[in-house]
């Protein structure tokens, strides 16, 4: 008996081969076959997901009250404010997307550690693109076969028509991309009518012909060379693998010896027909059966491929399956598969879980607790000081109130350490005073000069302490500045 | 030229360079490589044509672009003039406390009155306005002409002592010594005095006798309680702001040889719109006062 008549056997050799490859090469183009079963389902829903996220959020709006923009995440580069929903981020707040970095490093060790290259496979950009560019190639030019016979065949008409009609696809995703990146820098609806009657700023048409360029270059040209050659995740993931980490895996055990005309009862032959659907699906290139390698992103389309062929041929699904080495040791001693949830649980991840829910929770309390007032104060250097009529001694400051509140406040600002002291705030007719009342607009940072006198008497050290006091008259918030009283 | 010979191990084309049995492989660039360097060639040349290149004997080719950088700074220095020029016409036209008062226009001109005072005054009054011996400080309330606008606009203006301006603020302090009005012991008398006024360490005796002196010759100018007169530009006595020293080695100094600090007038080397915001900037300093009349 020969392969069962249903299953279409493949003469194909996977691009990367696992043996010693050449410095350099061309690249040998790789024609996906569609794969369809769980895991390709799964794909499917991840990348709807995705690319509704990055399409759709700039669209979200978030109504902060008047003045105020109406955009749920907005980074605001021409007044340095980045909004996410109710958060509102000044740039010396920034250390918060820094947190954000790293509880996404943490996350992908995390994730990494469980569920190998599951990031990889199925959420990372590139992979997400790639797909979205396939389905248009296949659209167009069809499945496998056709696009290999495409490929082969000399010019003509109809093959210059759906190449062209492949190229303008890609590009107009492309600009699709770009032009979803630089709403989340503006306005959106505002930008896309200026992008609309091409009244858009400059930057605006840059950032979307770059990023429908390295779009288009990345998702429709480069490829898998993306993650192959430029991408430094696969380098480092080796050591964020171990013996408990799903990855995809060809059960040898199994398979071999493989038998390509597999009788179903020929003794001492495996499972696998050597039919290899496992290789023409895989869009890295790669034959799994090789064993693990760097340039699988466990996509897991090789399983759905396999599973298919099992089902027809009357075996058990699962001769390419996730699996962790450990799984894989104890199956080839013919011992029981033992993954489970609780394999999950292991020093590691629980060491990955602490420190992410400890940057969590960190970034939580500081962002509950945070200032929504600062106060930064800076003496005058020249002069110094001045020795007024009357002999007392003057000091000029620079005062800086930055009112992160989103509606306007009056301060109070009061010195200590002088006795005696009296504010007055250059260029206002006030006198001198003990106290300073202080408006400052909403969301917004008001400087002004401030000299500070006091009597000789007062002053005996060259230097004496200063402290400034800043008190929100309708609130609670205050805000001190340490600075210095200096003597001519 | 030797024979092309292939490397047994790769299969490989030798270049014929052999260094100590080392071979070179003809490896080809990569493709993108290469035609990154084409492109870049093909822009170099390009970029010669549209943009000044290459070097001649008086000066570099134009280009077709025309484009020079002279040019361009040129071109954003009349810019920013044009900028300017609409504040700039409004502090000529509005009296000083007007602008004082008016937010937009005050932090113009004392952005303004900053950097004509840098580039005119600090070298005598110093970076800060704090001056030196000799040279007022601008920033503490001690005036010798007046502290309100208007009158730091007219000292600005007409200068102190200056040869050029005839409306100039003028007074002469005389030498009393070098003149012979005083003889030195009624110097030093006077000296004392003058230290009791200010409340230093003196001579309770000399002093008295100093007080006839003063009362007759300086009490005229300096007031009869050493209060000074702004009108005449004499210093207060009385305060602890000095302008070439308090200590009785100055004071005798002073009262022998006598002190004519000279500053230039200003009115036909500033532009009017420039002297108003040097006027703005050094009121803003701390001490100005505010003007008698007011807008």
């Amino acid at each position: 008996m020969t392969t069962p008549p249903d299953i279409e056997r493949v003469e194909v050799a996977p691009v990367n081969r696992r043996e010693p490859q050449s410095l350099f090469k061309a690249r040998e183009k790789i024609f996906p076959k569609r794969a369809t079963g769980f895991f390709r389902t799964l794909k499917w829903q991840v990348m709807a997901v995705t690319l509704a996220i990055y399409y759709l959020t700039p669209w979200i709006r978030w109504d902060r009250g008047p003045g105020a923009p109406d955009q749920a995440v907005l980074i605001d580069m021409p007044v340095r404010r980045f909004y996410f929903f109710f958060i509102e981020i000044w740039p010396q707040e920034f250390f918060y997307v820094a947190g954000l970095l790293i509880l996404a490093g943490i996350g992908l060790f995390l994730l990494t550690s469980t569920v190998g290259r599951a990031w990889c496979g199925y959420t990372c950009p590139q992979t997400v693109w790639v797909d979205l560019f396939l389905v248009v190639e296949r659209w167009i030019e069809g499945d496998r076969g056709a696009r290999i016979k495409l490929e082969q065949a000399p010019w003509s008409v109809s093959k210059l028509r759906k190449r062209i009609g492949k190229h303008t696809l890609w590009i107009l995703i492309g600009m699709a991309t770009g032009g979803a990146w630089v709403f989340y820098f503006a306005d959106a609806p505002t930008l896309a009518a200026r992008l609309a009657d091409f009244s858009a700023p400059p930057i605006a048409w840059i950032t979307i012909a770059i990023l429908t360029a390295t779009t288009y270059v990345f998702g429709g040209l480069m490829r898998e060379q993306v993650c192959t050659y430029m991408c430094p995740w696969p380098r480092i993931q080796a050591a964020m693998l171990d013996e408990d980490s799903l990855v995809v895996t060809y059960n040898d055990w199994r398979g071999e010896p493989r038998a390509r005309h597999q009788k179903t009862q020929q003794a001492g032959a495996g499972d696998c027909i050597d039919c290899n659907q496992c290789v023409v699906v895989c869009p890295m290139g790669i034959d799994i059966r090789d064993g693990q390698q760097l340039e699988c992103i466990t996509c897991a389309l090789c399983i759905d491929a396999c599973d298919a062929v099992m089902d027809k041929v009357g075996r058990p699904r699962g001769l390419i399956s996730y699996a962790t080495l450990k799984d894989y040791n104890a199956s080839t001693r013919e011992r029981p598969v033992h993954t489970t949830l609780r394999s999950l649980i292991r020093p590691r991840t629980i060491l990955y879980i602490v420190l992410w829910t400890a940057v969590a929770a960190g970034m939580l309390y500081a962002l509950l607790t945070r200032d929504r007032l600062d106060l930064n104060v800076l003496h005058d250097r020249n002069p110094v000081a001045v020795r007024l009529s009357d002999g007392s001694i003057r000091n000029g400051y620079t005062v800086k109130i930055l009112n992160m509140a989103p509606e306007g406040r009056t301060f109070t600002l009061t010195t200590d350490g002088v006795l005696g002291a009296s504010l007055v705030r250059a260029g206002a007719d006030d006198p001198p005073a003990a106290i300073l009342s202080l408006p400052v607009a909403g969301d917004a940072v008001r400087s002004m000069k401030i000299y500070v006198t006091a009597p000789a008497a007062s002053v005996d050290e060259a230097e004496t302490p200063l402290r400034f006091t800043l008190r929100d008259t309708g609130g609670a918030e205050t805000a001190v500045y340490d600075s210095h009283f200096a003597r001519p | 030229m030797t024979d092309k010979e292939r490397d047994a191990l790769s299969g490989v084309e030798t270049t014929g360079h052999e260094w100590d049995g080392i071979k070179e492989l003809n490896n080809p660039l990569p493709r993108w490589w290469l035609w990154t360097f084409y492109a870049c060639i093909v822009w170099a040349l390009i970029y010669t044509v549209f943009y000044p290149a290459w070097p001649l004997i008086d000066g570099a080719t134009r280009g077709v672009l025309g484009f020079s950088s002279r040019a361009n700074l040129t071109a954003s220095v009349s810019e920013a003039r044009a900028a300017q020029s609409r504040y700039l016409a409004q502090i000529e036209a509005l009296p000083l406390e007007r602008i004082r008062h008016d937010p937009a226009l005050f932090d113009f001109a004392v952005a303004g009155g900053r950097s004509a005072f840098a580039v005119n005054c600090v070298q005598c009054h110093g970076g800060g306005g704090a001056g030196a011996k000799g040279y007022p400080n601008l920033n503490d309330d001690d005036w010798l002409w007046g502290g309100t606008l208007e009158e730091l606009h007219f000292t600005l203006r007409h200068g102190i002592r200056s040869e050029n301006d005839a409306q100039t603020r003028m007074s002469l302090m005389p030498a009393f010594g070098r003149d012979g009005i005083l003889d030195r012991k009624q110097i030093a008398d006077t000296a004392d005095y003058v230290l009791s006024l200010s409340g230093q360490d003196h001579d309770p005796s000399a002093a008295a006798r100093g007080a006839v002196v003063f009362a007759d010759q300086c009490a005229a100018c300096h007031g009869a309680d050493g209060g000074g007169d702004r009108a005449q530009g004499a210093p207060s006595l009385k305060d602890g702001i000095w302008l070439y020293g308090g200590d009785r080695a100055t004071v005798i100094e002073s009262i022998t040889n006598a002190r004519r600090g000279v500053m230039p007038a200003w009115g036909g080397k500033l532009d009017e719109a420039t002297l108003k915001q040097v006027v703005i900037y050094v009121h803003s300093l701390g001490g100005g006062e505010p003007s008698v009349a007011a807008p």
